[in-house]
């Protein structure tokens, strides 16, 4: 039979790639589980079926279209082709402002009506999200 | 001006020195005698000497408000405290990569004068490999962002530096995170010298050891300023958030703690060789890869200064060249030295320390693909995606429970061969944590089961830790200090995320909020003005469930260069909990956004974290490993 240190080698050498396989597996599936999309509202009024999963949907805080009361923030994401309602319960960013960008995670209720749960912070005046330069491009 | 002139041109001197040094020391390297040549060690301190120079001068630039240098006028202002006008100097991409530079030579030079006793042909490799690297960053610091590029005509103002970097936390969080990052810049030069010249070795382990302790304290305790800043300043209450630029700090953590680990069976056992090599190699590279992340712009976040793609181009070419030298090397010269291999045993402090070292690497590939993936897409497919927290918790906590579970028996294991010794006492243990456990729980959660076994091996490392200190007073205490802070770290963590509670809601000046029993209110406003901001303060008075009334005062900051909006949390800070407001302004509207959150043993996390480091310093400055 083999040696002692061939077999310890041996053994070793399973553990560790039954390790990797079950990590890389792990990591692929939980990925597929947690990646969030990212869609411009045209690309939403494109889509054939609804999405059921979290996505991010980026572009300009239409202007006038903020309404603040005490417990909702509701206002309209466009990206000057097609636009979407959003309504939102909690806190947005200090640059959250009418004809900037923003982006917001959240669901679709239908192709029109969008459910924040989360509108991303952003740093200054002038930065923005590249996806949503993208979405309104390059204006 | 005359100051941007000499701080340019000390720059220049200092590569000239690295090629200057790179000659004498091959010159020294064949040479017979015993030590190195005194030239090379005082050529050595010049090129430190020319860095600090350059170094001052920038300083001294950003001091004056010297507007004809183009660093300065882009990320400085007069209106500006004198304190943000120094901590400037390193809060931009230019000034950050100078104090890179700064702290690549001090390390080689006080790796030089440590390294006494090492063989002399070993310690002019890892000079050698060193000064690689510092021309390498020389070069991209000359070519691609020169810190001292002349403006003409020169302007009057600066364009001011973004205010949420003007932070005390984050004014000595780069040095202190670059410390570290630097640090293992040392580890991967001398672990390829020591592969070179056949000197992985246990006097290598020993005298290397020092230098992975100084860099991962550094790290971890710059890895916490960065998430104590993010806590109070960024206004959402967490510290953590999985951001890519968080999760670049924490992968070369991550190799170095393995490493750190793995170094006491090469130590001890001479074993692992090649895995110690290739976590320095790993290690570094992760750091090299950090900055470029950050640096070349490709990630999105508070941190990119740059978005100049010559200079990734730059980094990742540096970076490709460092690889290959490394991994050539270490193909080329590497010889497993098998005298050891043969009596190995399942149960031995050796198997604990693998398994140590396999956790990490799995932390370290969920990390790597969940901050690496979206960008890979992105290149390959245009498709923008993100990747949230839930990815990491999902991937990371589970895993947490074996791992706790092993770092409370590992060390009580001997090297080579070994019995798990009072069996009894441990399960007792094990048993008191899961029946305190369950009865903290009980009414908290909806996932009882799992957070119950989770909190209670967290529980049961704590335990064992703090036997371990009570008993064996002096048996190994740095490790014992480091593992009963980690295991406070995770309980701290864990409670805080089940217990935290959080309201968001806007409301008027004058206005109340009633929520079960406790009651917000918003008593008035002011404004006040300070030379870089004008700041709007809240008065607010919450009422807890005991009718007790603490007053919150969060401020709505607007800078006036450049012109961005911040606001300040009010943080109340007690042993038990934080009790964090943060306030928002909607633009032309009464309302201010609120955002309220109870934080219970917030303070324990970096209280936990300095534990840790504290662990790293007591084993830095022991005299002689443990028996």
């Amino acid at each position: 039979m083999y040696g002692k240190k061939v077999k310890l080698r041996f053994i070793f050498l399973a553990l560790i790639l039954s390790s990797v396989i079950l990590t890389v597996f792990l990591i692929l599936q939980s990925l597929k589980e947690n990646v969030v999309y990212f869609q411009s509202p045209s690309e939403i009024k494109s889509l054939i079926e609804l999405e059921k999963k979290k996505i991010r949907v980026g572009g300009m805080v239409k202007e006038q279209s903020v309404i603040i009361n005490s417990n909702e923030v509701n206002f309209i994401i466009t990206d000057f082709k097609n636009e979407i309602n959003v309504i939102y319960s909690g806190a947005v960013p200090n640059l959250f402002a009418e004809g900037k960008g923003v982006v917001a995670e959240g669901f679709l209720k239908d192709k029109n009506y969008f459910r924040a749960t989360k509108i991303l912070a952003k740093h200054d005046e002038n930065y923005m999200p590249p996806e949503v330069k993208e979405a309104i491009g390059d204006k | 001006m005359l100051i941007n002139q000499i701080g340019y041109y000390s720059l220049i001197l200092g590569l000239l020195l690295s090629v200057l040094l790179c000659g004498v020391s091959i010159k020294d390297f064949n040479n017979s005698s015993k030590q190195i040549n005194q030239k090379v060690l005082s050529l050595s301190f010049l090129q430190l000497v020319f860095v600090i120079v350059s170094f001052v001068s920038l300083i001294f630039s950003f001091i004056n408000s010297d507007f004809s240098n183009e660093t300065v006028f882009n990320n400085s202002h007069t209106t500006k405290p004198l304190f943000y006008k120094i901590s400037g100097t390193w809060g931009n991409h230019e000034g950050s990569l100078l104090l890179w530079l700064l702290v690549l030579t001090l390390f080689i030079f006080l790796f030089l004068i440590k390294s006494k006793q090492q063989p002399k042909k070993y310690r002019i490799l890892t000079l050698l490999f060193q000064q690689i690297i510092i021309i390498g960053f020389f070069l991209f610091v000359l070519l691609t962002s020169n810190p001292f590029n002349y403006l003409f005509p020169i302007p009057n103002e600066g364009l001011g530096l973004n205010p949420i970097l003007q932070d005390p936390a984050l004014a000595i969080h780069p040095p202190i995170l670059y410390l570290g990052y630097v640090g293992t810049s040392i580890i991967f030069s001398s672990s390829l010298a020591a592969v070179t010249q056949n000197y992985v070795s246990k006097e290598w382990s020993q005298h290397i050891k020092k230098w992975v302790l100084v860099s991962w304290i550094f790290l971890t305790l710059g890895i916490m300023l960065g998430s104590i800043w993010a806590y109070y300043e960024l206004g959402w209450g967490g510290f953590w958030f999985w951001d890519p630029v968080e999760n670049v700090s924490l992968m070369p953590w991550l190799t170095l703690t393995a490493l750190l680990h793995c170094i006491a069976v090469l130590e001890r056992r001479s074993a692992l060789t090649s895995w110690v090599i290739i976590l320095s190699i790993t290690t570094f590279t992760l750091s090299m890869c950090g900055t470029f992340l950050v640096r070349s712009g490709i990630l999105n976040s508070v941190h990119t200064f740059a978005n100049d793609p010559a200079r990734g181009i730059f980094i990742l070419i540096f970076l490709f060249v460092l690889i290959t030298l490394s991994l050539g090397i270490f193909f080329f010269f590497h010889k497993e030295n098998n005298k050891n291999s043969n009596n190995f045993f399942w149960l031995s402090r050796e198997t604990s320390i693998l398994i140590n070292n396999w956790f990490m690497m799995y932390f370290l590939s969920v990390v790597l693909i969940g901050t690496v993936y979206p960008i890979f897409l992105d290149v390959i497919s245009n498709e923008k995606i993100s990747v949230g927290p839930p990815f990491y918790q999902k991937l990371i906590v589970p895993f947490l429970i074996p791992f706790l579970l092993f770092m409370s028996l590992g060390p009580r294991l001997k090297w080579i061969k070994s019995k798990i010794e009072n069996k009894n006492s441990l399960i007792i243990t094990f048993i008191i944590s899961v029946m305190l456990t369950f009865f903290i729980l009980k009414n908290l959660t909806t996932d009882l089961l799992f957070y119950t076994v989770l909190v209670s091996v967290a529980f049961f490392l704590l335990f064992t830790t703090l036997k371990e200190l009570f008993i064996k007073k002096f048996y190994n205490i740095s490790q014992t200090v480091a593992h009963f802070g980690f295991s406070l770290l995770i309980l701290s963590i864990l409670f805080n995320s089940i217990l935290s509670s959080e309201i968001i809601t806007n409301i008027k000046i004058g206005e109340k909020y009633n929520y079960n029993k406790s009651e917000i209110f918003l008593k008035k406003t002011e404004e006040r003005k300070e030379s870089n901001f004008n700041a709007i303060i809240g008065h607010f008075e919450i009422k807890d469930q005991s009718g007790k009334i603490i007053e919150l005062k969060p401020e709505i900051r607007v800078y006036n260069q450049p012109v961005i909006i911040t606001s300040e949390a009010d943080i109340k800070t007690t042993l038990l909990d934080d009790k964090f407001l943060a306030m928002n302004l909607v633009k032309g509207n009464e309302y201010f956004n609120i955002r309220y959150q109870v934080k219970p043993f917030m303070v324990w996390i970096w209280i936990s974290v300095l534990l840790l480091s504290l662990g790293g310093l007591m084993s830095l400055f022991k005299k002689k490993y443990e028996k």
